[in-house]
């Protein structure tokens, strides 16, 4: 009993420093990843001078550079360390999909690296065009009824 | 000083993720779904914007940001095409993001090819 309890305590304490550790390295490589953004978005808008247009190259640029490193690499080092701070910006959903297409070359192009380029992506957007039809339905209809909500955005 | 912002949001973005992972059983491939609905919920009740306008990169480039775009396109596309519009306006409006991921996952795959014995 004494034991288990004091198992208990040195589990709950060991999880606690890990668990503030891992938020402390998903927080400065994640917000890293999201500074590199601000940092690409502000040169390239010297360009374009177009919010919209600036933004998407941004993202564009962020995967790229995702692709680029998984390949050779770097990109699940850092991972190993960040956490969530490489899977939540967008060069996690580029890697993602770079990474089950570098590891199933194998097996074709297209049942190999053809399919398992979705297999965590797909999910990802299945549900995320399902929930943006859902949206434009709801305010489709509630424009009918004369209420407006897509100015919100 | 949008640096800062940006570093800051984005990176307590991440630490709520990994607090969900390290806590809960959610999948990292849950997470990034997870997100992307969010952004999208966000975006529709008109939240999210104003978190992008604070913030920047650091509410842009985070999942939440590309759920955001899908709810801007299907709202844009809405108000535009109408009914056609719901259908068409979400993924048109992330369609960039998405067919670049494509493109250079293809293009990694190709030139990076994963060795037999990871197999």
């Amino acid at each position: 009993m004494k034991k288990s309890m004091y198992a208990a305590y040195v589990s709950k304490k060991a999880a606690r420093s890990s668990l503030f550790r891992d938020c402390l390295l998903a927080f400065l490589i994640g917000g890293g990843i999201c500074c590199l953004g601000q940092f690409l978005f502000t040169w390239i808008y010297q360009f374009s001078a177009d919010d919209r247009m600036a933004s998407g190259f941004t993202s564009i640029a962020l995967i790229f550079l995702s692709c680029l490193f998984t390949g050779i690499g770097w990109y699940d080092k850092l991972a190993s360390y960040a956490g969530a701070g490489t899977l939540v910006p967008i060069t996690g959903f580029a890697n993602a999909m770079s990474s089950p297409a570098i590891d199933n070359t194998a097996e074709g192009m297209v049942m190999g690296l053809g399919a398992k380029i979705f297999v965590i992506c797909g999910p990802v957007i299945l549900y995320g065009c399902v929930f943006s039809v859902i949206l434009g339905l709801i305010a489709y209809l509630l424009r009918i009824f004369g209420i407006d909500i897509t100015g919100v955005v | 000083m949008e640096f800062l912002k940006a570093f800051i949001c984005g990176g307590l973005l991440c630490v709520i993720a990994q607090i969900l992972i390290d806590k809960t059983a959610l999948t990292p491939a849950r997470i990034l779904t997870a997100y992307v609905c969010a952004g999208v919920v966000l975006g529709g009740i008109g939240v999210y914007k104003s978190f992008v306008d604070f913030a920047g990169c650091g509410a842009t480039v985070p999942l939440t940001g590309f759920g955001y775009l899908l709810a801007r396109g299907a709202l844009e596309g809405v108000r535009d095409q109408g009914l056609l519009g719901a259908f068409t306006g979400g993924l048109a409006a992330a369609s960039g993001g998405i067919c670049a991921a494509m493109l250079f996952s293809l293009l990694a795959g190709i030139i990076f090819p994963g060795k037999p014995e990871n197999l």
